[in-house]
């Protein structure tokens, strides 16, 4: 019996030791296929460039992986359609490859490590801000250019490999509390934010910052770690003499909080950062949130992004968000640093980058400093009629 | 004829282990391995260790804990702030790191065994399950694990670089709770998972057992924990919620409640199917889960049972002695 599970053990082993085998005779076939990119200069067509991404598919915030992915896969079969990018005297196909993290960080390391086995020459990822972080470490050894469509914790840009397409965090709760205060004159202000998410934190604690740096106060800053029901922090923002409420969370919490705020008869104004985007598809009663404004990077509903949504629509049967916009320019940055780089070579790929201006779906004439993050103008979503609008 | 038969398996052991670690290094240095398996030497360590560390709760001590994630992140955490703060060189470092988190788990395992020394069964489910969440939350709200945020840039001491030191540390583990379950100790806490009363009946002190196998499981954890900080380089106390745990418990299920060895391959299967079913795209988790369901409907099947006791193996074996 006990020779059995030794015999079986064995086999076990030898099948592991037999498909890492497997896995490995791929890597040398891809290895020598983009030797044969970046090393003979002669210009022949139809070589491929491999951006890799990584994102989370499933679990819990896959809708964002996916959103980045689906909205990536369109920017990559437009260049591709008008005939590829011209890098210095050859023409390049772009090819996507997308590996799942599931959100993590561990898992984020081995997607990174299959997408170099599978000859990735620059990375669009990581979607989220835990993955990015344990990433980037090994993108700066391996000197790949990295962009990350949506990672907004400072940190993630430290080396000079990592550049940013979204705000970070800071950024978004300092943009917001001007908005407030400078344009809309509010003095007081309720905050409700998630201290068990390092989104929702790093965006309150900056809001406040800058609330108290503009003369205004913060009435009360709820917190909550977890849960569906908020009726304590509300009705501890509603004994207050708050003018509006800030609340920096994901949708899906935010559809929670603005129901049972209505349910409360709380009738302040909301306002949000970019994690609200797609509340109007969660939330029950669209009444709850009109003339709620949010801070977002697209907005579907606008001329320029028009063709983009229509062709979405078209191949993926949603409205896409913030998240597909960010990896649709992402590729078109990639399509730019290569212009302009003429090589496909890491390091000028890299010096490239902030020599670059891209007018993409998120911003008209985005640039990158050398500390890798984005310069564009944000964008206001307020909700109007149950519809998404540009605010004024 | 009894010490002779334990010396040959002693031999046996090691020598497997010496072929597996040769082949691994081979594979490792001479390049064989592709990165993506590389990346996957640590992870299949350290949940080789949460797995058969949690066998000694749940398998031989037959109570169904849902908290090791929990000590994992105390270790994690301990470990990490270790190395973060004292920068010395990693011979120093790395180990002060590992037993700093072994202890400080081991010590949570002390503060856990105490009210589970009044509860069994589900009870004890329900009481480690909230455990594990309060750990999270209290790690959530400290200024020194830096909150939601988390901890980042912790120096890699664990990654596969040192896959040698991974590697003896899992052997070390395994080695330690085999000894320990066939010792006088393991003995009695096998006596009480058999029988709760007989046991006592016998003089065993149940309480003093019990805490025994929650605190070194925990001690293992915590070691896990500091290898996973150590190899991933950031924290997160998302990373240790209850699903973390309840995967440890379904490595320890499928391999088989109070076996080792299939702690040990199962931690394998189950670390390396996710990867290798990479190119099914989006049904991948849904083929990792349809996977999942038929080994475990294997698992506790008669077929295995005929497979096992069938003639063409057993002639096998006949042979193998022959020779």
């Amino acid at each position: 019996m006990k020779k059995v599970k030794k015999i079986m053990a064995l086999g076990l082993a030898a099948t592991l030791t037999f498909a890492s085998m497997t896995g490995c005779s791929s890597k040398s076939d891809t290895n020598s296929g983009s030797n044969s990119d970046s090393g003979t200069a002669s210009g022949t067509s139809d070589e491929t460039f491999v951006i890799g991404g990584i994102g989370p598919l499933t679990g819990d915030a896959a809708s964002y992986g996916i959103s980045v992915k689906q909205g990536a896969e369109i920017a990559v079969k437009e260049i591709n359609e008008a005939g590829g990018v011209k890098v210095g005297d050859k023409t390049m196909q772009l090819e996507l490859k997308f590996e799942d993290d599931q959100a993590t960080a561990d898992k984020a390391v081995t997607a990174y490590n299959t997408l170099m086995d599978g000859g990735m020459n620059v990375l669009l990822g990581c979607v989220t801000t835990g993955s990015c972080l344990a990433v980037v470490d090994l993108a700066k050894e391996d000197n790949i250019l990295m962009l990350t469509p949506s990672g907004s914790a400072a940190e993630i840009t430290k080396n000079d490999n990592v550049f940013r397409l979204c705000f970070t965090d800071p950024l978004q709760g300092e943009t917001m509390a001007e908005h407030m205060i400078t344009d809309l004159h509010y003095k007081n202000i309720a905050v409700i934010y998630k201290n068990s998410d390092e989104y929702s934190t790093g965006v309150y604690e900056a809001f406040a910052a800058k609330v108290a740096e503009l003369g205004g106060t913060i009435t009360t800053a709820e917190a909550f770690a977890d849960g569906e029901d908020f009726n304590t922090q509300l009705t501890s923002i509603k004994g207050t003499d708050a003018e509006a409420i800030f609340a920096p969370i994901y949708y899906n919490d935010a559809a929670h909080v603005v129901t049972q705020a209505a349910d409360l008869s709380i009738t302040l104004p909301f306002f949000g950062s970019d994690g609200w985007d797609g509340i109007l598809d969660t939330v029950t009663d669209k009444a709850t949130v009109e003339g709620a404004t949010f801070l977002s990077p697209f907005f579907s509903g606008e001329e320029t992004a028009a063709d983009f949504v229509a062709n979405y629509e078209k191949a993926y049967n949603t409205t896409p968000d913030q998240f597909a916009a960010d990896g649709y320019d992402g590729v078109y940055v990639f399509k730019s640093a290569l212009e302009q780089a003429k090589t496909t070579e890491s390091a000028d790929l890299i010096s490239a980058m902030t020599q670059i201006k891209v007018d993409g779906l998120t911003g008209t004439g985005i640039s990158f400093s050398a500390t890798g993050e984005p310069q564009k103008a944000a964008k206001f979503i307020k909700i109007e009629n149950g519809e998404y609008a540009a605010a004024k | 004829m009894k010490n002779r038969q334990t010396d040959k398996q002693l031999i046996k052991n090691i020598a497997i282990t010496i072929i597996i670690f040769i082949i691994v290094e081979s594979l490792l240095y001479g390049g064989l391995l592709s990165r993506q398996f590389r990346s996957l030497l640590i992870p299949v360590c350290i949940n080789v260790i949460l797995a058969v560390s949690l066998n000694l709760t749940t398998g031989f001590l037959g109570e169904l804990t849902l908290g090791h994630a929990g000590f994992m992140s105390v270790g994690a955490y301990t470990g990490a702030l270790v190395t973060l703060n004292m920068n010395l060189p990693m011979a120093i470092e790395f180990p002060v790191a590992l037993f700093a988190g072994g202890i400080a788990a081991a010590i949570f395992g002390v503060i856990i065994g105490v009210p589970v020394l009044r509860l069994r069964g589900d009870y004890l489910a329900i009481v480690t399950l909230a455990f594990g969440e309060i750990i999270k939350s209290i790690i959530n709200s400290m200024k020194i694990t830096n909150g939601a945020m988390g901890l980042s840039g912790i120096e890699l001491h664990a990654n596969y670089k040192h896959f040698a030191y991974v590697f003896a540390l899992t052997v070390i583990t395994i080695f330690a709770i085999k000894n320990m379950v066939h010792s006088r100790q393991g003995r009695a806490v096998c006596a009480i998972r058999d029988n709760y009363i007989a046991a006592e009946a016998v003089g065993i002190s149940v309480s003093r057992f019990k805490v025994m196998a929650f605190v070194v499981a925990a001690f293992f954890a915590g070691i896990a924990g500091v290898i996973y900080s150590h190899n991933v380089g950031t924290l997160k106390p998302t990373t240790f919620d209850y699903n973390k745990s309840i995967e440890i418990l379904v490595i320890v299920v499928l391999g088989g409640m109070g076996s080792i060895r299939g702690s040990v391959i199962a931690a394998i299967i189950l670390t390396v199917l996710p990867e290798l079913l990479r190119s099914a795209d989006e049904f991948r988790m849904l083929l990792y889960a349809i996977v999942l369901i038929v080994m475990m409907i294997f698992n506790s099947s008669q077929i295995k049972q005929r497979i096992l006791s069938s003639e063409i193996l057993s002639r096998l074996r006949r042979v193998k002695k022959e020779a």
